[in-house]
C-alpha cells in the first residue's frame, strides 16, 4: 500500500494533477515529502472508484482503531443530524413530500426509456449536444475528447458523484488534462490525494486542524499564518481558486436533476463554485446518471424541498442553478450532456434492488447510520459509502461479481448494517434500505449454496445432531465443557476458527452448568404449580 | 449499435418492456400522489409572508432593508454602496434605483449583447439587480436572467450583491414559486438563499466562499 504524507494514499497510481502546474508549489514537492509518516491513520489504497481496499469487515476493523477519525465523524454527524431534524420538523407536509418524491422516482424508473428520449430531444432543441455512455471508460473518453477538441489542458469541476464514479479526473490526467476540483471538500480531498468518505462532504473525516495542515503543505499559495478557523480556511480556498474560475475555458459538472419535459438541468450547491463553473467558461460538459431524469419541471417543487433539508439541514441551499441548453449571450455557449449507464441498467433489472436508483444523493442515511458513524466512509471501499452505498455499490458492480462473487469485497457490503432502520426513516424518497439489504444478503447466501462453506458445514453438522434426541442430549452436555474455556469471567472471548468468526466481534457467554433437558428431568415433581404467575 | 441505442435497449430489457413501436411523442405520466401543500396559508405579498422571508434571510446572514418606494430604494442603494468605486448593473434595471449613487461610484452596464468580461466583473465592487420571485419559507430569491436581473455572471463575480425585491413578489412556498417560473422554464435561473456558504469543514456553516460574500436584500413596497 503506497501512502503519501499524512498517511494518505496515492490515488490509483496516477496523480490527478500534474506536479508542476497544479495547485502551485504544493503537489510537486509533496509526493516524496513524507510517505513514511502515517500521522492521520489508515486509508486503503483505492484501485477502482466502486471497488477498492479490503472487504468491509477487514476495512472496518482497521478504521475502528482510528480514534481521531471516530471523533471527527461523531462530531460532524451529530451536528448535521440535529440541523436536519430541526428543519424537517418545521415542514408540516414532509411525509406527503416524501410520498410524492418516492412515487415520482418509481414512475421515472417505469418510463425511463421514454423520459430519456424526451430529455434528449429537449436538450438538443435548445442547442445542447447529448452523448450516451455505456460505461465509465466510454464516458471518460467522450469527455476527454471534448476537452481536447477545445485545445485546453485544464478544466474546472463542480463536485459530481457521477464523475467520481467513473474516475474521470484520473482518466483526464492520463490524457494530460488537469481537472481542478472546486468544491471545498473535494479540494481538500484532491490536495491530500485522499479518497472521498461521504457523498455530500467528501472530507468529513478531516477536522479543521488536519485541513489547515493539508492547505499549508499543498496549496502553495496558502497564507503562512493560516489558522484553523473554518472561515479563514474557506477564504484561503476562495483566493486559491479565483484565477482558475475567471480564466477557465471548459467546466465539467454533474447534475442533480434533468427535467425531461423542458430539457432543464439542475445543480444544487452552496459555495458558488458551481455557479462559477456553470456560468463563466465557454464550454460546459455535464455528466449525468440516466436515473437522474425527472418527468416534469414542476416535479422540481418536490425535490427542491426534500433535498436541501435532508442533506445540509438547511431550509434551502445557498445556490441552485437551472439551465436549459444554451442561452445566447448568457453562460456557456457550448453545452454537452453525457448520459451515463455504468451498471445502472443492471440495477434497474432487479425489481427489488432498483429502488436504489431513486437516491437523490442527499446523504441523510450516512449521517444517521450507527455503522457509518463509527467506521467512516473509506471502509465501504466505494465512492458511495454508508447505507445507500451498501445497496448501490454491489448492484452497480453486479456484472463483475459485486453482488454474488464469493471473494468480491463488494459482496460483503450488504452486511455493513445493523438493520436498525434509521436510514429508511430519514430517506427523503423513502428507499427501504433495510429490506433491500436483507434481500441482497439472501441473494449472496443463495449464490453460495452448493459450494463448501463454513456456514454450510456447520448447518449440516447441526442438522445431524438435532435430528436425533440422544445425539442432541450428548451435544448439550458436551457444550458444558465451554465453561472451562470461559474461566472465571463467564465469557469466551477467543475461539479457534471457524468459531473465531463469532468471537472476533462479540463474546460468547459460557454455557450453563446444567442443560435445560437435565433441569427438566431433575426438577422436583411435587413443586406447587401456579396459574398465571400468582402464588396461592 | 450506437451507445445510445445500446443503453436504451438495455433499459428496455431491464424493465421487460417491448421494443418501441412508432414514436409516441411525450411519455405518459404515472400516478403520483400530490398531497403536499401546493400553496401556503399566507397570501402572496402579505406582511406575514414578508415577515417570514425576512426571518429566513436574517438567519442566512443576509442584510435586509425596507424601502417605501423607488426614491427610498435610491437612497438605500446609495448608502449601501457609498464606498464602492464601481457598480455593475443589468441594462434593464430601473434607473430610478441608482439615483442615490455618489459621483465617485462608476456605473458599469452589462447586457447579453454587450457583456463585461469575467475580469472586468472581478474589478467591480458590487452589483444591483431586481428579482423574479422570492420564497418566504426558505428565504430564497430567484433570478431568471431577464433584463432587470442580468446575465448570471454579473450576480456572481462582484463581492456585494444588492437585490431589490418587490413585496408583491414574495410567495410563501416552493411550489408557488416553481409554478410561476414554469411559464418560462428555459430561462437560466439562479436561486439564491443568503450569501455563498459552505458546511464542508466539520459540517459547520461558514458564510462567504466563491459567490458574493455580502447579500443585501432591499424590500420595496408595491
Amino acid at each position: 500500500m503506497t501512502r503519501t504524507f499524512l498517511g494518505l494514499p496515492v490515488r490509483r497510481g496516477a496523480r490527478t494533477l500534474p506536479d508542476d502546474v497544479a495547485h502551485p508549489g504544493g503537489h510537486g514537492t509533496s509526493a516524496s515529502a513524507g510517505r513514511a509518516s502515517d500521522a492521520f491513520g489508515d486509508v486503503p489504497h483505492p484501485d477502482a472508484p466502486l471497488r477498492w481496499g479490503d472487504a468491509f469487515p477487514d476495512a472496518a476493523r482497521v478504521a475502528l482503531q482510528n480514534t481521531q477519525l471516530r471523533r471527527n465523524l461523531a462530531h460532524a454527524t451529530s451536528t448535521i443530524r440535529t440541523k436536519r431534524a430541526a428543519v424537517v420538523g418545521e415542514v408540516p407536509d414532509w411525509e406527503a413530500l416524501r410520498d410524492a418524491g418516492s412515487a415520482i422516482k418509481t414512475d421515472v424508473m417505469a418510463r425511463l426509456p421514454e423520459l430519456l428520449e424526451e430529455l434528449e430531444r429537449n436538450v438538443v432543441a435548445r442547442g445542447g449536444v447529448v452523448h450516451w455512455a455505456r460505461d465509465a471508460d466510454e464516458a471518460n473518453r467522450i469527455v476527454a475528447d471534448l476537452v481536447k477538441a477545445k485545445g485546453v489542458d485544464e478544466v474546472v469541476k463542480v463536485k459530481s458523484m457521477a464523475t467520481q464514479e467513473t474516475g474521470l479526473n484520473e482518466a483526464l490526467a492520463a490524457e494530460g488534462i488537469a481537472a481542478y476540483e472546486t468544491d471545498l471538500a473535494e479540494l481538500i480531498v484532491q490536495l491530500a490525494d485522499d479518497m472521498p468518505s461521504h457523498i455530500l462532504v467528501p472530507a468529513i473525516h478531516r477536522n479543521r486542524a488536519e485541513i489547515r495542515e493539508i492547505f499549508l503543505a499543498r496549496m502553495g499559495d496558502a497564507p503562512p499564518d493560516l489558522s484553523d478557523v473554518p472561515r479563514e480556511l474557506a477564504m484561503a480556498a476562495r483566493a486559491h481558486l479565483r484565477r482558475k474560475f475567471l480564466s477557465a475555458k471548459v467546466a465539467i459538472s454533474g447534475a442533480n436533476f434533468g427535467v425531461a419535459d423542458t430539457g432543464t438541468l439542475t445543480v444544487v450547491e452552496s459555495e458558488g463554485n458551481g455557479r462559477m463553473c456553470l456560468t463563466l467558461p465557454e464550454t460546459l460538459i455535464t455528466v449525468m446518471g440516466i436515473e437522474k431524469v425527472v418527468p416534469t419541471y414542476t416535479d422540481l417543487e418536490v425535490f427542491l424541498q426534500l433535498l436541501p433539508r435532508s442533506s445540509t439541514g438547511e431550509r434551502m441551499n445557498p445556490y441552485t442553478s437551472l439551465w436549459t441548453g444554451v442561452t445566447p449571450g448568457d453562460g456557456p455557449q457550448e453545452f454537452h450532456l453525457v448520459l451515463l449507464d455504468n451498471g445502472r441498467t443492471d440495477v434497474l433489472a432487479d425489481e427489488v434492488g432498483r429502488a436504489a436508483l431513486h437516491c437523490i444523493r442527499c446523504s441523510a442515511c450516512l449521517n444517521v447510520c450507527p455503522v457509518y458513524e463509527r467506521v467512516g466512509g473509506h471502509a465501504y471501499g466505494s465512492v458511495y459509502p454508508g447505507p445507500i452505498g451498501a445497496i448501490l455499490t454491489p448492484q452497480l458492480t453486479k456484472a463483475s461479481g459485486g453482488l454474488s462473487g464469493h471473494d468480491d469485497p463488494n459482496a460483503s457490503l450488504p452486511y455493513a448494517s445493523t438493520l436498525c432502520g434509521a436510514c429508511y426513516e430519514v430517506c427523503p424518497v423513502k428507499i427501504d434500505i433495510p429490506s433491500i439489504l436483507v434481500e441482497l444478503r439472501a441473494r449472496e447466501v443463495d449464490a453460495d449454496r452448493g459450494r463448501p462453506t463454513g456456514w454450510g458445514a456447520a448447518m449440516k453438522a447441526a442438522s445431524f445432531v438435532m435430528s436425533d434426541a440422544r445425539r442432541f442430549g450428548l451435544a448439550g452436555r458436551a457444550a458444558g465443557l465451554g465453561r472451562v474455556v470461559a474461566g472465571s469471567s463467564g465469557r469466551i472471548s477467543t475461539l479457534p476458527p471457524p468459531a473465531s468468526g463469532w468471537t472476533r466481534s462479540r463474546d460468547l457467554p459460557a454455557p450453563a452448568q446444567q442443560t435445560f433437558r437435565d433441569w427438566w428431568r431433575d426438577r422436583p415433581v411435587d413443586e406447587p404449580r401456579t396459574e398465571g404467575g400468582e402464588r396461592p | 449499435m450506437s451507445a445510445r441505442d445500446d443503453v436504451l435497449a438495455r433499459v428496455r430489457a431491464a424493465l421487460g418492456a417491448p421494443a418501441p413501436g412508432p414514436a409516441t411523442g411525450r411519455a405518459t405520466a404515472g400516478t403520483v400522489p400530490r398531497a403536499y401543500r401546493e400553496r401556503g396559508d399566507l397570501t402572496p405579498g402579505s406582511p406575514e409572508a414578508v415577515e417570514v422571508l425576512v426571518d429566513r434571510l436574517v438567519d442566512y446572514r443576509a442584510h435586509v432593508h425596507h424601502a417605501a418606494g423607488p426614491a427610498d430604494v435610491a437612497t438605500l442603494v446609495g448608502d449601501l454602496l457609498a464606498d464602492a468605486t464601481s457598480v455593475v448593473v443589468p441594462a434593464g434595471l430601473d434607473e430610478a434605483w441608482l439615483g442615490g449613487l455618489g459621483d465617485a461610484t462608476a456605473v458599469v452596464r452589462d447586457a447579453r449583447d454587450d457583456p463585461r468580461t469575467p475580469d472586468e466583473l472581478d474589478r467591480t465592487d458590487a452589483v444591483v439587480t431586481a428579482a423574479r420571485v422570492a420564497i418566504a419559507d426558505t428565504g430564497t430569491i430567484v433570478l431568471d436572467g431577464e433584463p432587470d436581473q442580468g446575465r448570471r455572471a454579473v450576480t456572481l463575480v462582484p463581492d456585494v450583491h444588492v437585490c431589490v425585491v418587490r413585496t408583491d413578489q414574495v410567495v410563501q412556498t416552493v411550489p408557488e414559486a416553481v409554478r410561476l417560473l414554469a411559464a418560462h422554464p428555459e430561462r437560466p435561473q439562479t436561486w439564491i438563499s443568503g450569501p455563498s456558504a459552505t458546511s464542508d469543514i466539520e459540517l459547520s456553516r461558514v458564510e462567504g466562499v466563491h459567490g458574493p460574500r455580502t447579500l443585501h436584500v432591499v424590500l420595496v413596497g408595491a
